[in-house]
């Protein structure tokens, strides 16, 4: 598994090995959102970075996700439709939402890496 | 905002100790939800017994022999004959009929009236009362000086009676002075959660005290805001400034039931409430829309502000609360629907990020009422 990469909207991205990355939200986003009971996932196609591409309801409120590069969603993770719960339960691996192909696979690096989404957390917990 | 303009509860340290999600809801800095979460925070309320900090609520005593009377000309409720040891719901009115505020009016005898009315709307409602009927009885608010806790749940009674016994005789709506740990209580078996329950209201300066000994029973945890509302709507109750308002009116609300028969046209003492000669009307032509029970088919979550269409797209009405509903483990939500739409099981359909979720019109309360009623 390679190295994960991290948006400030709390998002993690992890390329594997077939080029396609992986997305879904941190531990401390599943925590913030509480309880989620509800997961409305993309459509099979090309979307923009920062696109709604897909949403996540709690009991108290709906939270967009938005594409955290530009490229093409390729699968999604149809198991959250009937057990959304697994975002809360393992948001980093059953929790996944869906694979995209990035239009430029280099543009991952320009992503928060570990120490950095983590300065994050750390600079939002003193504010 | 930030939390230096937010009023505090006599609780606010407790529910920092206790882990709390703080969020600002009518001006205070309130626990939306603890770290059990508002899925179980919900579900062990329905099983056990939870505790909910209600102290921004606002609590007011009006004395006098005049003080029933004078609160008639403002609610379209029966409270002459209100008797000692009982509390009724009931609703302010404006000119128009509409909606000022929801509360409960409890009769603790000695010509006093209790009255708790919604957080947001207590200034206005204490000033409604004082321009109104402050020359006919002594009206006392008791914002700062009580804190208010409902302890609701099948379990509820059992612990309670653990610091007093006597509350196991008590059936739903009943209410009276109860001491627990020494202190004088306004003790009323009624909640907002369709569960058998009870609200206490407690000397401020109490209250962190008989809070710590109701928690420390191992049937009860600290239940937030959170699951208030999802308990409230399962429950089929009405929240205030979202489900009515002063542009409902009760009939609109659906609310018929809450006002005492002799009041209502036909009644003995009828009318004497602002609005009543629309209300009256209202209920004699009927309205253009009204308040339902409405019950997604699909898993998503339809919340309030979603219009509501017919089969050929045209908007029928909004959903006025939604939201999951843990009980059910399915969407719940209610809402005004044009009269032609309201009749049971008729389907309607919910937008929802421009797509349509099928919704049918159901019977409130989603899950049963388990009251006490003795």
């Amino acid at each position: 598994m390679s190295e994960l990469r991290f948006t400030v909207e709390h998002e993690w991205l992890r390329q594997d090995a077939d080029g396609l990355v992986t997305v879904g939200i941190t531990a401390y986003a599943q925590d913030a959102l509480g309880d989620v009971v509800f997961v409305q996932l993309p459509e099979l196609q090309t979307y923009a970075q920062g696109d709604e591409v897909a949403v996540l309801e709690s009991v108290k409120a709906a939270s967009n996700i938005t594409m955290p590069l530009d490229g093409e969603v390729v699968e999604t993770n149809a198991a959250l439709e009937g057990a959304p719960e697994q975002v809360n339960a393992d948001p980093l691996g059953q929790g996944w939402f869906f694979r995209f192909r990035p239009a430029d696979a280099s543009a991952l690096d320009g992503l928060l890496d570990q120490a950095a989404y983590e300065r994050l957390l750390n600079a939002n917990a003193d504010a | 905002m930030t939390t230096e303009t937010l009023a505090k509860t006599p609780l606010h340290a407790l529910h920092l100790e206790l882990g709390a999600r703080m969020v600002p809801f009518a001006g205070y800095d309130m626990p939306v939800q603890y770290p059990l979460g508002v899925m179980k925070e919900h579900l062990h309320t329905r099983d056990a017994a939870g505790l909910f900090d209600v102290s921004h609520m606002g609590q007011i005593l009006l004395r006098g022999s005049d003080a029933a009377a004078a609160l008639e000309t403002l609610v379209p409720v029966d409270i002459l004959d209100l008797p000692v040891g009982l509390q009724r719901y009931a609703l302010f009115t404006d000119e128009n009929g509409g909606i000022l505020d929801d509360l409960m009016v409890a009769n603790l005898g000695n010509d006093t009236l209790y009255l708790v009315v919604n957080a947001a709307c207590k200034d206005q409602d204490l000033a409604h009362l004082r321009q109104h009927i402050g020359a006919r009885c002594e009206i006392e608010a008791l914002f700062e000086a009580r804190a208010l806790l409902a302890l609701q749940g099948p379990k509820a009674v059992e612990v309670l009676k653990r610091l007093a016994p006597e509350v196991g005789a008590m059936t739903f709506m009943q209410v009276g002075v109860i001491r627990l740990l020494g202190v004088d209580c306004f003790v009323s078996r009624s909640g907002y959660t369709g569960e058998d329950g009870f609200e206490i209201s407690v000397p401020a300066e109490h209250a962190e005290t008989l809070a710590r000994s109701l928690l420390a029973e191992p049937e009860v945890e600290a239940i937030g805001l959170g699951a208030r509302d999802s308990l409230r709507l399962e429950a089929g109750l009405c929240l205030y400034g979202h489900d009515m308002s002063t542009s409902t009116t009760p009939i609109e609300a659906s609310l018929l039931w809450a006002m005492s028969k002799p009041r209502r046209a036909d009644g003995v003492r009828a009318g004497g409430f602002p609005g009543a000669a629309r209300i009256f009307a209202q209920q004699q032509e009927g309205v253009a829309s009204k308040r339902v029970g409405l019950l997604p088919q699909e898993r998503v979550p339809v919340r309030e502000g979603a219009d509501i269409v017919d089969a050929d797209g045209a908007v029928i009405g909004r959903v006025s609360s939604g939201g999951f509903g843990p009980t059910l483990a399915a969407p719940v939500a209610m809402g005004y629907l044009q009269s032609s739409h309201v009749a049971l099981d008729s389907e309607v359909w919910a937008m929802v990020r421009g797509k349509r979720v099928a919704m049918k019109v159901a019977k409130t309360p989603f899950v049963p009422q388990r009251y006490y009623r003795g």
